[in-house]
């Protein structure tokens, strides 16, 4: 029984529904930027957009820094220290 | 002030009990202690000391007050919730090891002098490492055995420290200490070593994901939190500490996103956090120190929530590796649901426990206009999210089924999970009782129009770039390997050296032996065994007419004065002979 049991990301429609809300989300957020006074402690807080470039663009360093220089360098095998 | 207990007492004394209950009466002892212990903590009036006298000193073995209290409450809730999620443990071993360390850790804040924080300094690190120990597997004695080693350097550090100390100053008292002399310094040492700073946080990231189940889940509570109160304690201010904070809040992160041990993820993300208490109490302002103990509270409660779910998965599938794990919402959806509640308040979303407290020491170091400090804790924001709020999350639960059809976690685990989701979603949606418990009034507000939409955004296009970056395959797939860390400076070139030294000392004891125990002596002992025969036959050999003259049945004359002198049974003559040999020689050699 378990197995015929479809869940609810076995359907690709599920997963595309959930995809379309999160980037609507992300959109509406990108709108809502431009109304909201975001001022801060730092002049560059009222940039527009910027907490979402920055977000964006530190997770973008963050997996490339991890993916092609931090692992190349630390890597071992499982059963190295073994 | 008769009817109450030191809090430690308690944990400690109950702890001792704990091996002479039955199985039954043990679970309800467990989890009755701590709200045993919380009512005696409530019911102990603010600003108490209490004091012994301890030969010359005067001890302060308990000292109230709003900095303690606040680590009071927070660790006896999360011995509580950590003794009903380890519930289905048989051995008493775990919970007495759990209520030892817990109790330390009370003592350990509570304590009103440098003397009594020591004792229970170590205790901690003794209970601590029971819990890795408890595990019995030969990785996770190891791992043990590093811990203690570096936590036995950091005591001994701060020993030296407190000596110093108390010969300088001649007095115990443990309060605001600051950086002047090298008692300060070594006493800063020590508390960093707890504190897991950089290069020095390998006992952490090594050790916790070796311990138990529930052991993890205790050890990420204590420890590091212990060691950032003795910190806000004795160096708040200290400018060197924002900058190991920030160093601390973002390091981890790279590690977190290669690493494939999801409890071993939670591992550098809980360096990541302490990281941003390390800031606040470095820069010291009253939102400051109030931001670093808030988030110390919450991080206990949604640290502990991540952990307790990691250990679910791991109880029900016996696997921890991403590598191993996926799709595992259709078994658990109950834990899947306590683990996203626990990734949302460490990525601190609106109405969880991390939007209230994170921000206090982002809004603290903005007030001091340090902007590089703030970028990088806004990076080590975008960070966590990245690492313990979608990939922890997203790898056990969702993304490749891994095919595990195992049933939801035991109940007591849900339990546990779901009274630490609860408080998780309380502290971010009702701030004010956590607020009200801090050191300092708090007038700072979190919910303003503009940190909400501004902390959605973040955390939205970092979800962003995690969606993008996985469709498009550039996310760093799960593999199947270890990373090195600082820990490889200690376990490969140390160890290395550590294996020359004992070449060559056991060769050099091996030669040493043979040479003076197995040959020299043994020559010694031949000689002095045979000198009277050898001495005798000299003597009388020449004057012996025939040497191979032998009586019937007996044996030739040298064998039987050799025989003779080794059993002492030589005439009596021969003996006398001998001895006015020796006092004719004596004679001459004192005369001459």
């Amino acid at each position: 029984m378990e197995k015929e049991k479809k869940h609810l990301f076995d359907k690709p429609e599920n997963v595309k529904r959930l995809l379309i809300i999160f980037f609507s989300l992300v959109g509406l957020l990108f709108v809502l930027d431009f109304f909201v006074d975001t001022h801060g402690h730092f002049p560059f807080e009222t940039w527009p957009v910027f907490y979402a470039i920055f977000g964006f663009v530190a997770c973008v360093i963050l997996v490339l820094v991890s993916r092609y220089v931090l692992r190349p360098l630390v890597k071992r095998r499982e059963d190295y220290y073994e | 002030m008769s009817n109450v207990l030191p809090p430690f007492v308690i944990f400690i004394l109950g702890a001792l009990v704990i091996p002479f209950l039955r199985q039954r009466v043990r679970s309800a002892f467990v989890v009755a202690l701590p709200v045993v212990g919380f009512i005696n903590l409530l019911l102990i009036p603010a600003d108490t000391l209490m004091t012994v006298n301890f030969l010359d000193y005067q001890l302060t073995l308990v000292r109230i007050d709003r900095l303690s209290l606040a680590f009071g409450y927070i660790f006896h809730i999360a011995t509580f919730v950590t003794a009903i999620y380890i519930l289905h443990v048989r051995k008493s071993f775990e919970y007495v090891a759990g209520f030892i360390y817990a109790g330390a850790a009370l003592g350990a804040v509570f304590a009103g002098d440098l003397f009594t924080f020591f004792v229970f300094w170590e205790t901690l690190n003794v209970g601590s490492v029971m819990l890795i120990w408890a595990r019995c597997s030969k990785r996770s004695t190891a791992a043990g055995f590093r811990y203690f080693m570096i936590h036995i350097v950091g005591g001994l550090s701060l020993l030296a420290g407190i000596v110093l100390m108390v010969g300088e100053t001649g007095s115990l008292a443990f309060g605001h200490i600051g950086l002047t002399g090298l008692s300060s310094w070594l006493i800063f040492f020590g508390f960093g070593v707890n504190c897991a700073w950089p290069f020095l946080h390998t006992w952490l990231t090594d050790a916790y994901p070796e311990a138990t189940i529930g052991g993890t889940v205790f050890l990420s509570a204590f420890t590091t939190k212990t060691a950032v109160y003795a910190l806000a304690r004795a160096y708040p201010g200290t400018e060197l500490l924002i900058w190991i904070g920030v160093v601390m809040a973002a390091f981890p992160i790279f590690f977190a996103v290669i690493e494939n041990d999801l409890r071993r993820v939670l591992a550098y993300s809980l360096v990541n956090q302490v990281g941003f208490m390390v800031v606040g109490i470095g820069i010291g302002t009253e939102l400051a120190i109030n931001g670093a103990v808030a988030h110390a509270f919450n991080d206990i409660l949604f640290k502990g929530l991540l952990f307790m779910s990691m250990g679910a998965v791991m109880f029900r599938t016996g696997k921890i590796n991403a590598t191993d794990l996926g799709g595992l919402y259709k078994s658990m959806p109950w834990t899947a649901g306590f683990c996203i509640v626990g990734a949302a308040s460490i990525s601190a979303f609106p109405l969880f426990s991390g939007f209230v407290s994170k921000s206090m020491v982002m809004s603290a170091a903005g007030d001091g206009q340090m902007v590089a400090v703030w970028l990088v804790l806004l990076f080590a924001s975008a960070g966590v999210f990245h690492h313990a709020g979608i990939k922890i999350p997203f790898f056990a639960f969702f993304g490749h089924d891994a095919g595990h059809r195992v049933e939801e976690a035991p109940k007591h685990m849900l339990i546990a999970m779901g009274i630490t989701a609860f408080l998780c979603v309380f502290n971010g949606t009702f701030y004010k009782p956590l607020y009200s418990i801090l050191p300092y009034p708090v007038l700072y507000e979190p919910y303003t129009l503009a940190h909400v939409v501004t902390q959605t955004e973040l955390l939205f296009y970092s979800a962003l770039a995690f969606t993008l970056l996985l469709l498009s395959g550039i996310y760093p797939a799960e593999m199947r390997a270890i990373n090195l860390d600082f820990d490889w400076f200690y376990r490969k070139p140390l160890n290395g050296l550590i294996n020359g030294v004992a070449v060559f000392f056991n060769g050099l004891n091996r030669l040493a032996d043979r040479l003076l125990v197995k040959e020299f002596t043994a020559a010694v002992n031949r000689f002095a065994a045979n000198a009277m025969a050898i001495v005798v036959w000299t003597l009388i050999g020449p004057f012996v007419r025939d040497r191979s003259h032998t009586l019937q049945g007996q044996f030739p004359l040298k064998t039987r004065v050799e025989l003779a002198l080794a059993s002492g049974t030589a005439p009596v003559g021969l003996f006398a002979a001998c001895a006015g040999l020796l006092i004719v020689v004596l004679f001459v050699y004192i005369v001459f």
